[in-house]
Order: C-alpha cells, then sequence, then structure tokens
C-alpha cells in the first residue's frame, strides 16, 4: 500500500516538476545570452494562462484533433508512473519496462501527429511528415542504446537495472560510455531539442514540434505543451539515473527519500544547466543533416553493444 | 470432439462453394447459401482450432480415401489446432463481411458465382492443409488453395492487371509447390513413407537435412512471400475483391509459415543454428524491406499488402531466433522466439484483415485506389474510420493493441542473445533486434501517412467528399475485428499461456515463467527481467485520461469550444490540394534511404510559358529489376533459341524422332 501511495507521489513529482525543468533550462539560457528571461516557474503561469483561454477549433477538424491532446498527455502522464525517479522498487514500475515505455512515446507522437495532418493544412502536414522521419531514425537508436543497458544488467525492468547499477561497486564499462552518449543524442532530438529542433522559434524552415500543434489553443495548447515537457522530464531522469544512479532510494524509509529527492533535484538541474549550455553553444541543424546526427546515435550504441559482446560477456 | 468439428468446418466451406451450383442464376440464393454456409464453417474450425489448442483433445484419423496404398492420414494437435483457429475466424468475418460487399459485384459483367465457389474451396484447401498428416494430403489441400485462389485473383478479368498478376501469382505458386513436393520427396526417401509419423523418423545426414530445408524454406518462402519472393503479393492483393485479400493476406500467408513449421520443427527435427541465422537475416531484411516499399505506395491495397511482407519478416525473425536457440542448445528460448512468432501470426491475421476490409470499404464507396485522392473520409465513414484506426495503432506496434504485444515477446527472445557462446551471433542478434526497431517506427509513419492522408484534412475528390457508411454486414465484421485486436493487446498472458501448448510439442519443457505475475502481468521470461502489465497499461491510460479531463472538465463549461476557420496566413480559404500529400508526406524518407528504391523523376514545363508543369515520380522495386527481369529475359531467350528447332516442316520432325530413337537405342544397348 506503501508503494502505491508513493507511486502516486513520484508520478505527481514528475508531472508538476516537468514545467520547472523546462522553465529552468530557459532561465539558464537567457542568463548565458545576457537576458534578463523569464522566471524558472514562468511556464506554470503559461499553462494555467492556456487552461483559462477559449479554445478555437477549425471546421475541417475532425473529433481526432480533440482526442489528440488528451492522448498524448495521459499516455506521457502514465510514463511518468513507470519512471524511477526518487525511488525504486515501487509496484507501478512492473507495469512496463523501458520497451513499452519507447511504446508509450511512439503512441503519443502517433496521435500527435494524427493530430498535425488533422486540419488539412500544409503545416501540420509538413511537422508530421518531419517528426515521422526523425523518430523513425531516433527509434532505433533509443533501443538500441537500452538494449546495451539491459544486456549488462540482464533486464530491461527500469527498476531492476537502477537497483543493480546501485549494488554495483563503481566501474566504468566502455559499453556504457558508447550508450550514454548516443542516448544523450537521442534524447535531445526525441525532446525536440537544439540542434534537431528549436523549441523557440515559428519559421517554416526550422520548426517540427511547433508546426505539428500550430492550429491548437486554450487548454488543448496547454495539454499538448504540458506533455512535451514531460517528456523532456521523462528523458532527462532516465538519463540521470541510469548513468549516475547513486542517490536513488532503495527503501521507503523518510531519510533515503529525502536524500533521493534532494539527490535527483540537483542532477536535475546540473542536467538542464548543460543542456542551456549546449543549446547557447549549438546552432540549429538542417533537416536533412538530422539522419547523419541520429546516425551518429546509432552508431554509438551499436558500439556499445558490440563492445558488451566482445569485451564484456565472460 | 474437436476432429469432428473439423470435419463440419472442410464440409462448410466445400459445400459452400459447391452448394449454388444448384442455382447459378439467382444471385441472392447464392449468396444466402454461400455466406451462412462459409460462416458456418468459420464457427466450426474456431471451435476445434481452439479446443485442440487448449489441450483439449486433438485427434487422428485415416479416412478411406486416396491412393490404395496410401489412404489419407489426418491429425489435429496444438500447432494445426492453432492455424485453424486463425483461418477459420478470418473466414467466420468474411463471412459477415461479404454479402453486403459484394453486391457491388452483383451488377458487374461477372456472376458471382465463380466467386463464392472459389471462395469456399479456397478455405476448404487451407483447412486440409492444416489438417493434412501426410505428404499427398497436404499437396493435394495446398494446390487447392493456390489454384482456387488463382481464379480469386483473375476474377475480374476483363482488366489486364488482374490477369497479369493472376498469372504470376500462379507462376510463383506452382514454382513454389514444385520445391515444397521437393522437400517432402527427401523426407520420404528417407523416411520410406508419405505420412508424418515416417517422415518424422527419417534419419538424415547433416547435408540431406539441409537441403530438404532450403526447399522448405524457398517453397514455403515463396508462398509467405518473403525477400526477394515477394513479388506476386503486391500485385495479386490489390486486385482481388477485398474480403479476399483479407483472406489471402490475413490468412493464406499463416498457412505457408504453418508448412514452414511443420516442416522445419516437426518433421525435419534436429535444427541448425545456422538455419536460424539464414532465417534471420531473411526475416529482417524482408521486414525492413517491406515497409520501405509500403511507404512509397499510393495505392492503399497495394500499400497494405507490402505491409504484409513487412509482417512476414517480423514473423521470421521470431522464427529465426527461435531455431538459432534451438540449434544451440536452448530450448527454453527457442519456444519463447515460436510463441513470439505465433502470436505475431495471429495479430497479422486480425489487423490485416481489419484494414483490409476497412479498405475495401472506402474502394467501394469511394472509388478511388489512389491515396492522393482521398481525404477527410473519417467524416463520412465514421465507424470504418474508428475501426481503421485501431488497425493503424496495431499494426504500427504500439501499446496497447495487440501487434506490440508480439513485437515485445519478440524483443525479449532477442535480448536473450548473450546466452550464446559464439560471439558472431551474439552480436547479430542485437542488429536484428534494431531492425525490428527500425521497423516498427517506419511503419508507424507510414500508417500515419495513410490514415493521416485517407480520414483526415479536407477531400479531395468529389467521390470522397460524397462517399457514405456501408451496410451493416461490413461494419459489423470490423468492429468485431478492432474489439479482437484489443482483447488480444489488453489480455496476453492467456495467448501466451495456450500458445506454450504449441511450443511444447517440440521442446518439451515449454518457456520460462509466462505469468509468474498473474494474468495481470506478462514475465516471458523471470519476473525481475522483464514484465509489461497490458491490463494495467489500459488502466492507467485510462485514469490519467479521466483525471485530465477532470482537470479541464471545469474549464471546458466556462469557455466553450469556438469552431472556426483553419488558420490561412491572411491568404484566402485554404482548399484541399494545400494540405500536404502522401508523396510529400514521405519525401524526407524518400531522400534519406534513397538507395532502397529504383525512382525515376522527372519533372517538365509547361509548353506555353506559364508557371507549373508536370511532375513525375516513378518508384518501382529492386527485385523485379534485378532479379526476375534477368530471368524473365534469359527464358525468353532460351525459348526463342529452342523455337528455331520447330520450323513445322514434317520432314523435320521425322528426322527429329528417328534421331531420338537412334539415341535411345544407343543408350539402352550400353
Amino acid at each position: 500500500m506503501k508503494g502505491w501511495v508513493l507511486a502516486i507521489i513520484q508520478t505527481g513529482l514528475l508531472v508538476f516538476g516537468a514545467p520547472f525543468l523546462t522553465g529552468w533550462v530557459k532561465w539558464i539560457k537567457c542568463k548565458l545570452q545576457s537576458r534578463q528571461g523569464p522566471p524558472p516557474w514562468q511556464p506554470y503561469r503559461d499553462l494555467v494562462r492556456l487552461f483559462g483561454k477559449e479554445v478555437v477549433v477549425a471546421e475541417s477538424a475532425s473529433p481526432i484533433f480533440r482526442i489528440a491532446p488528451y492522448v498524448v498527455f495521459s499516455i506521457t502522464a502514465l510514463a511518468c508512473s513507470v519512471v524511477p525517479m526518487v525511488a525504486i522498487g515501487l509496484p507501478t514500475a512492473a507495469i512496463a519496462d523501458v520497451i513499452v515505455l519507447v511504446g508509450f512515446f511512439a503512441l503519443g507522437r502517433f496521435f500527435l501527429a494524427l493530430a498535425g495532418m488533422d486540419v488539412g493544412t500544409a503545416f501540420g502536414g509538413m511537422g508530421s511528415s518531419r517528426e515521422m522521419t526523425i523518430a523513425s531514425l531516433a527509434e532505433p537508436a533509443m533501443l538500441m542504446g537500452v538494449f546495451t543497458l539491459a544486456m549488462t544488467v540482464h533486464s530491461t525492468n527500469l527498476a531492476t537495472m537502477i537497483g543493480y547499477l546501485i549494488a554495483q561497486p563503481f566501474q566504468l564499462y566502455p559499453s556504457f560510455v558508447f550508450a550514454a552518449m548516443g542516448l544523450v543524442l537521442v534524447a535531445v532530438a526525441e525532446t525536440g531539442r537544439i540542434p534537431v529542433d528549436n523549441p523557440a522559434t515559428h519559421l517554416e524552415l526550422t520548426m517540427v514540434h511547433e508546426a505539428m500543434i500550430l492550429e491548437y489553443s486554450g487548454r488543448h495548447l496547454a495539454l499538448m505543451e504540458w506533455g512535451a515537457m514531460l517528456k523532456l522530464m521523462i528523458y532527462s531522469v532516465l538519463l540521470v539515473n541510469l548513468f549516475c544512479p547513486w542517490g536513488v532510494a532503495n527503501d521507503f524509509t523518510p531519510l533515503p527519500l529525502l536524500l533521493g529527492l534532494a539527490v535527483i533535484t540537483g542532477k536535475l538541474l546540473l542536467l538542464g544547466t548543460a543542456l542551456a549550455v549546449a543549446e547557447t553553444g549549438l546552432a540549429k541543424m538542417r533537416l536533412f543533416r538530422v539522419p547523419q546526427y541520429l546516425g551518429l546515435a546509432f552508431i554509438l550504441c551499436l558500439l556499445g553493444m558490440l563492445s558488451h559482446v566482445i569485451l564484456e560477456v565472460n | 470432439m474437436s476432429m469432428s468439428y473439423a470435419y463440419v468446418a472442410v464440409v462448410a466451406a466445400l459445400l459452400s462453394g459447391l452448394l449454388p451450383l444448384l442455382w447459378p442464376r439467382n444471385g441472392m440464393a447464392v449468396k444466402m447459401t454461400a455466406f451462412p454456409l462459409l460462416g458456418i464453417s468459420g464457427l466450426a474450425g474456431v471451435i476445434s482450432g481452439v479446443t485442440a489448442l487448449a489441450g483439449g483433445k486433438g485427434g487422428r484419423d485415416i479416412l478411406p480415401v486416396g491412393l490404395p496404398w496410401l489412404n489419407c492420414h489426418l491429425r489435429l494437435d496444438a500447432l494445426s489446432g492453432f492455424f485453424l483457429a486463425v483461418v477459420s475466424l478470418v473466414a467466420l468475418v468474411a463471412a459477415i463481411y461479404g454479402p453486403a460487399y459484394v453486391r457491388e459485384y452483383e451488377e458487374g459483367p461477372q456472376p458471382l458465382l465463380p466467386l463464392t465457389l472459389f471462395t469456399g474451396l479456397f478455405v476448404a484447401g487451407m483447412d486440409i492443409v492444416l489438417l493434412a498428416a501426410d505428404a499427398f494430403s497436404f499437396m493435394i489441400g495446398w494446390e487447392m488453395m493456390s489454384v482456387t485462389s488463382y481464379f480469386l485473383v483473375a476474377y475480374q478479368h476483363q482488366h489486364e492487371v488482374n490477369r497479369q498478376a493472376a498469372f504470376i501469382y500462379l507462376l510463383m505458386a506452382q514454382v513454389g509447390g514444385l520445391f515444397i513436393l521437393l522437400g517432402y520427396g527427401v523426407l520420404a526417401g528417407f523416411g520410406q513413407g508419405f505420412d508424418f509419423t515416417h517422415m518424422a523418423r527419417a534419419q538424415l545426414s547433416d547435408g540431406w537435412s539441409t537441403v530438404a530445408f532450403l526447399l522448405a524454406f524457398i517453397g514455403f518462402g515463396m508462398k509467405a512471400g518473403v525477400v526477394p519472393l515477394h513479388v506476386w503479393l503486391p500485385q495479386a492483393h490489390p486486385v482481388a475483391p477485398s474480403h479476399v485479400s483479407a483472406l489471402m493476406s490475413g490468412v493464406m500467408l499463416k498457412v505457408a509459415v504453418y508448412g514452414f513449421i511443420r516442416f522445419t520443427y516437426h518433421l525435419l527435427g534436429g535444427i541448425h543454428w545456422q538455419w536460424g541465422a539464414l532465417a534471420l537475416f531473411v526475416g529482417s531484411s524482408s521486414a525492413v524491406l517491406g515497409v520501405l516499399y509500403a511507404l512509397m505506395q499510393h495505392d492503399l491495397k497495394r500499400l497494405l499488402a507490402y505491409h504484409s511482407v513487412e509482417n512476414i519478416g517480423i514473423i521470421y525473425i521470431g522464427l529465426g531466433l527461435s531455431m538459432i536457440f534451438a540449434g544451440t542448445g536452448h530450448p527454453a528460448l527457442a519456444a519463447l522466439g515460436l510463441v513470439a512468432a505465433l502470436y505475431h501470426c495471429l495479430n497479422h491475421a486480425l489487423f490485416k484483415s481489419l484494414l483490409f476490409f476497412g479498405a475495401g470499404v472506402i474502394l467501394q464507396q469511394s472509388h478511388e485506389h489512389d491515396l492522393e485522392k482521398m481525404g477527410g473520409l473519417i467524416r463520412r465513414l465514421p465507424v470504418t474510420a474508428t475501426c481503421f484506426l485501431i488497425g493503424c495503432i496495431s499494426i504500427s506496434a504500439l501499446p496497447p493493441f495487440n501487434g506490440f504485444v508480439s513485437e515485445w515477446l519478440t524483443f525479449q527472445t532477442a535480448l536473450q542473445g548473450p546466452v550464446l557462446t559464439n560471439n558472431i551471433l551474439a552480436a547479430l542478434i542485437p542488429v536484428a533486434a534494431a531492425v525490428l526497431a527500425l521497423t516498427g517506427a517506419l511503419a508507424a509513419a507510414c500508417f500515419v501517412k495513410v490514415y493521416g492522408v485517407c480520414f483526415l484534412g479536407l477531400p479531395r475528390s468529389e467521390n470522397c467528399a460524397s462517399a457514405r457508411e456501408t451496410g451493416q454486414g461490413p461494419l459489423l465484421g470490423q468492429i468485431l475485428l478492432a474489439l479482437l485486436c484489443l482483447f488480444f493487446g489488453v489480455l496476453p498472458s492467456w495467448t501466451v499461456g495456450r500458445l506454450e501448448h504449441v511450443a511444447r510439442l517440440f521442446f518439451p519443457g515449454g518457456m520460462p515463467e509466462t505469468t509468474a505475475h498473474g494474468w495481470l502481468w506478462l514475465t516471458p521470461v523471470a519476473p525481475h527481467v522483464a514484465s509489461y502489465g497490458a491490463p494495467m497499461v489500459l488502466l492507467g491510460v485510462g485514469l490519467a485520461w479521466l483525471l485530465s479531463w477532470l482537470w479541464v472538465h471545469p474549464r471546458r463549461r466556462k469557455t466553450p469550444v469556438r469552431i472556426g476557420s483553419a488558420w490561412d496566413c491572411g491568404f484566402g480559404p485554404l482548399n484541399a490540394r494545400m494540405q500536404y500529400t502522401a508523396t510529400a508526406f514521405t519525401m524526407p524518407i524518400r531522400r534519406i534511404f534513397r538507395p532502397v528504391w529504383p525512382i525515376e523523376e522527372s519533372f517538365q514545363e509547361s509548353a506555353t510559358g506559364s508557371p507549373g508543369g508536370r511532375y513525375r515520380l516513378k518508384i518501382g522495386d529492386w527485385a523485379w529489376l534485378k532479379f526476375y527481369e534477368p530471368i524473365g529475359r534469359l527464358l525468353l531467350a532460351g525459348a526463342r533459341r529452342l523455337a528455331m528447332i520447330q520450323g513445322g516442316n514434317i520432314r523435320t520432325y521425322l528426322a527429329y524422332s528417328f534421331f531420338t530413337l537412334l539415341v535411345l537405342l544407343l543408350v539402352v544397348s550400353l
């Protein structure tokens, strides 16, 4: 019972903490660019504002257009419930392993892309086309990276993976280094950050995610935006907890839990800072450079896999 | 018990074909006898198959028909029971779907009779293949299936495309049949008998068993449609009537998979891992090439046909993994791979028939084959659109629908690769898994294209703007299949448990722990290794949906939704030609995977000098250009050479006969 309560609290933390992470990245980025910048809690204000606004739906829109925000948000929120953030061993972790998690993202993306094509504008179709193209290259790289980890720890269950890594004495596996590099590249592509996509622009040449949700307004837009923030949060938590698992609580007593919360907050803020630095230093790529970028991610993950099979299996 | 239901299935299918011959001119009576009997056949087959699979009594029987020294042996075990259930299920739904669908053909130039006659015989042929326990009955059923489906493909023979597709289909079916026959020949030669019990006891040397395996692999692969033997498939499926396409694509390909499993696992035994590596390689190539070719298609049914190539590839990946594990002494993992492949057979039968049924409704109601002329159909065909969406989600392997479960099981099998001591194999298996991941992601892209272009947006033609929903039969059939897709996606544990009975036929230990956590969780290897709680996923999505809706609902009352026009950048109203087309949607993928397709692209500016022009894009299939056309040219050239000796002069012919006789006498005298 205690486990379920903790699982719900942890899901809530992920869902309601996600806007802060997005705001944090933006705030740091503004500081780096010598701009005033909105405070890190600005995304909460934006969401509240959007939820209060009137919804305008195009007359050519079908029910898919109205269903999609709910599907995208609820499937991403469900994904939050299976990601070990503060503690491992929660009962929800058994619902889905990391392959199912990839499946959740794919389902959300499927509806997002359909919603983009629904109204029948050229922008929406363009965004959907680009999104599905990028995703079809990112997904194999992602799974390859995940498989590298899964083979080392003999499990695809996220909680088991993290638990195994905490229990091990620190050891630098070459396969992990490659997989980490590959997965970082994939995470950047999947969450629509620079250099693959730019969440801050509305230029038709550059946008992917924004093009799909261009027709949305009011609470629909709020759910879509929140879903995107959740995705960034999930990928960040996964990266920091898989590759630096220290501090994740192993049992459900208050002290480790509080410690775990403090540690994950610190790790996320650090990662957010690193992301902001990277986004400040890099320029957006052309769309047809993205396959090379994701090809690199795939090769890195493949190298990780091969080095595991050749060097680490005894 | 289950055996007698199987007889009912076969006899009802035969009657459904033959009985209408009594009143050939009365279209209504033909329909009213053929389809209910087909439905009875389907129902009986499902009952028979499920009871045989669920550990109930299968059975064997020897019928006093056939050759004097070889009676007809029949046998129903868990393997044939499973495939019988799959075949019959789709036949049952086709019987529900059919009557309203064939109304269109009643006014056409062909009488309805050939369609119902050959559909009945086709289903009966498939049932016989599944029940056969000797090579003769098997081949009779097999040929019955091939030849009757030839007539079904050629049904609308006034179109040249149909005749050509049917010819290629028949040609390849016969070549494939020949390979299978030779494969059985090898086994029968060593086993001293044509029935399966003798064949299974045959002691083959490694060389001969590999020869038999390769013959069966090519023969059954030709029918199943693996690359590069797939070329008949995208030609034959689009031209057949839609409920026949559903049967051919959803089910007949599975019969070929059944034949392959029966031949390799049961009759041949002693599986070598090299065979598995071959199956894995061919399966991976089929999966990824199938989906890439599908992405470039604009004809809806042709696109679906290429997806069959992809899905057969996924099934072969599962089988290949299973054979590798079987050949290296890991029977439990081999059982897991086999279960994954079988589960995908079931899933593909369900969602592919669903999609073909949906495509049939679209074709019938909008009279458009071409995706580029559709659009906006979700408003005209709401029920079909909903069912088609479920089919799209299932085939794209997205949770919580059925396609995901089997792909997940395949991934779990692949992840057990490191148990192999052979490093090269252990490194190749994850690459196959990555190919599977690429396939899944591309399939999702393809079905976003299909659904977005076909159902969403604005209608691109008059026909689509005025389409209307069909009668109740087709809708009921689609709804049934859509519900089954959800059912097998959400409650996989029961099915996996039953499929394990099939695996136990060949690997007595069965799988590791399937359902250690009860029916809620699926844990194919062990609970701490991987788990998937599909019912919990559905519940979780529902809960999250409810919460977000409750969050939003009070605001909904305060500010109701306003309907406005779409944002048009201030340039005047949008029209249907401005939205993304299927060609445009797949352009980035076409560019990234450029070498995969032979592409002819040209742009011709308009002669009058006004802006605009004509853009042509033609995308072929390398298998045609590089594999079949050279063979065809070679055959034609050879035939021309041979034709020279046929001068039409009777003296020359007499001379040939004389010299032949002379040579024969010489041979005899030696």
